[in-house]
């Protein structure tokens, strides 16, 4: 190996991947622009909306309960109701949207209660539909609560205190420090951008340095030259690792300035806002990189590996479209609720390190996993690239035809 | 200096099974002489000289180029050698200017000296107007004369031509012919393949027709023309090609 070839290499792979149009939107385009717009736009439309459906008035239509005035006067009177009268098409209004929600009084429902008989009030809605379930609840809230005064009245007229129905209080309280509530919920997803990112932005540049290179015609002019196929493959190899790396980087600056501009916006209301809020500190990112450096080098590697076979860039295409599915697949599932490290699955690419991430930035370091995940991504790593060494010395794949 | 010795190249096919492209081919080129070698499309010319630029690795047999072995010492044979093919295009992305540079460099010359032979070649090619336009902006014959300054820049003194002038308009093709002929003015050692018989009369000092991967005649136009009591070369390849091509078809 010449270190001054491979840097030959390097420096003039790199002056034409930043001459490339298409680079400076797959590496720099993408992760930079894809998290503001996709979060921005997302938590801000979902909090706009629920604002909205929480502030309308939901239009709720009661049927029956002409023979109960007092529970009527009472539904009324609620503000947060707009009480419209009865028809039989009420199911149909719902899903149409003009009701949001109706509530069935059963005959003679004001004598029975008198009477302690027991009987059940029906609120019809349709489920899945946001401002339909609001207007249920809405509707549901008040008549618990008068269900609470009648209980309270009558537990008074009895002489019989309230506790005798409430006898202990039950409570959940959190020990986790912050960082690691906010890390349940972001751990995962920082891990696994890392992880998806430093492949996606590793894809391009592999076929563009190996497939590509076969298509433009040049992969005979460079095999002319005197440099050794290692010193190549090497050159080759670091620049994908760059731009995978660059990709990620500017993928979690991204992510994290989007956290923290919609964290601070008002745009999501202070309970959701909180576990928005970015609790990751730089050290925190810096291992998260670390674990991930042995992933991106083996990433590198295998794309390169798996485009030189192909001999032009749509096959390459099409070798690698498949790839991104063996990568998302592991990673989604270390999102999974319940999946934890085992020694076993430190054992297992992409999955491991998704999970050690996840548990990294929930600020937990357990080192026996850490070690023997790096050890093993490392292996991976330098498997991956034994394999695009090896491969750029068979004449069989160079001049495929 | 070239010397083939009982080179071979087989490869495998899925349909056809092993392939004899090159059969055990032995010649020699000497300074200041170009070698043509002469034969029709698939006749393993370029499998031949890919070997002898070490790109192709051969099945038996090797060649000896400036006292190194292909085999044994690949990357000093491509040193000394300067490997030119319609194959061999340019980055698209580079300057002609870094084209060159960049082989220059992997070349092993060091900046002053490259600056120095860049200099040199791109005023004896008349490539100033040029220098810092993308090769993909190039016309062909731009292109082709980058090629060659990529080819010269290490001043080899072995110069591999693979069919260089394959679908070049003639004012191009003209250009690279005069090329080769200074390289053999200059006493490198030229080989030159093609399937143009005009070519190989107006350029060739020896001739070696190849046909189905083996060599079938060698020598200069007047031996060739002796030996087979014909003037034309194109009767003479008939000739010597014919009764094996017919048979190896049939």
């Amino acid at each position: 190996m010449n270190f001054r070839n491979v840097g030959i290499v390097y420096r003039k792979e790199l002056t034409e991947w930043l001459r490339d149009r298409r680079t400076l939107i797959s590496t720099v385009l993408v992760p930079l622009l894809a998290f503001p717009i996709l979060m921005v736009g997302m938590i801000s439309l979902t909090s706009v909306m629920i604002g909205k459906a929480e502030k309308e008035i939901p239009k709720v239509m009661v049927l029956g309960g002409e023979d109960s005035p007092q529970i009527l006067q009472k539904l009324r009177e609620v503000d947060k109701l707009e009480i419209v009268p009865a028809s039989d098409d009420y199911k149909k209004r719902i899903s149409e949207k003009e009701i949001r929600a109706a509530v069935d009084i059963p005959k003679g429902f004001d004598s029975a209660l008198s009477r302690g008989e027991e009987q059940t009030v029906k609120i019809y809605f349709y489920e899945g539909e946001i401002k339909s379930s609001f207007g249920a609840d809405h509707v549901e809230k008040f008549f618990k609560d008068y269900r609470d005064t009648v209980v309270a009245s009558r537990l008074a007229s009895r002489n019989v205190p309230a506790s005798i129905i409430k006898p202990f209080e039950v409570k959940q309280e959190n020990v986790a420090p912050p960082e690691k509530v906010s890390g349940a919920a972001l751990g995962g997803i920082l891990g696994y951008m890392v992880i998806l990112l430093s492949m996606t932005g590793a894809i391009y540049p592999a076929i563009d340095l190996t497939a590509g290179e076969k298509e433009r015609g040049t992969m005979e002019t460079i095999l002319s030259s005197p440099i050794s196929r290692l010193d190549l493959v090497l050159g080759k190899f670091f620049l994908v690792l760059s731009a995978s790396l660059t990709t990620a980087i500017l993928a979690i600056f991204s992510m994290g300035t989007s956290f923290y501009v919609v964290g601070r916006s008002g745009l999501v209301s202070s309970k959701e806002g909180a576990s928005l809020q970015l609790h990751i500190g730089l050290s925190t990112v810096l291992s998260v990189f670390l674990m991930a450096l042995p992933l991106a080098v083996f990433f590198a590697a295998v794309l390169l590996t798996i485009s030189l076979f192909a001999k032009s860039y749509k096959e390459a295409q099409s070798y690698l479209t498949p790839m991104t599915f063996v990568v998302v697949i592991p990673a989604v599932a270390s999102l999974l609720p319940g999946v934890e490290l085992t020694p076993k699955l430190a054992l297992i690419p992409i999955l491991s390190t998704s999970l050690v991430c996840k548990e990294i930035v929930a600020g937990t370091f357990h080192w026996n996993y850490i070690i023997l995940i790096l050890l093993s991504s490392s292996v991976y790593a330098a498997a991956g690239l034994f394999l695009a060494v090896k491969m750029f010395q068979r004449e069989s794949v160079l001049f495929r035809s | 200096m070239i010397e083939a010795r009982g080179l071979s190249k087989r490869f495998q096919d899925k349909k056809r099974g092993e392939i004899k492209a090159v059969d055990n081919v032995s010649f020699t080129c000497k300074p200041g002489q170009i070698y043509g070698l002469l034969g029709a499309n698939g006749a393993g010319k370029t499998t031949t000289l890919r070997m002898l630029a070490t790109i192709l690795e051969p099945t038996d047999g090797t060649a000896i180029i400036c006292g190194y072995d292909v085999v044994d010492d690949p990357e000093k044979v491509r040193a000394h050698v300067g490997f030119l093919s319609t194959a061999t295009a340019l980055y698209p992305r580079l300057t002609s200017q870094e084209m060159v540079e960049y082989f220059g460099r992997l070349n092993g010359l060091d900046e002053a000296t490259l600056k120095k032979r860049i200099d040199e070649i791109f005023n004896r090619l008349d490539m100033n107007g040029f220098r810092d336009r993308r090769c993909d902006k190039l016309s062909t014959g731009m292109k082709q004369k980058t090629s060659i300054a990529r080819t010269l820049v290490h001043d080899p003194p072995v110069m591999i031509f693979d069919e260089p002038t394959l679908g070049l308009d003639i004012m191009t093709a003209r250009t690279i012919t005069a090329f080769t002929r200074e390289c053999r003015d200059r006493g490198k050692t030229v080989i030159f393949s093609t399937h143009i018989m005009s070519e190989v009369e107006k350029l060739c000092d020896v001739i070696g027709i190849i046909q189905s991967g083996k060599l079938l005649a060698e020598g200069t136009l007047a031996r060739l023309r002796d030996e087979h009591h014909e003037q034309d070369l194109e009767e003479i390849f008939v000739k010597v090609v014919g009764p094996l091509h017919s048979s190896s078809e049939a």
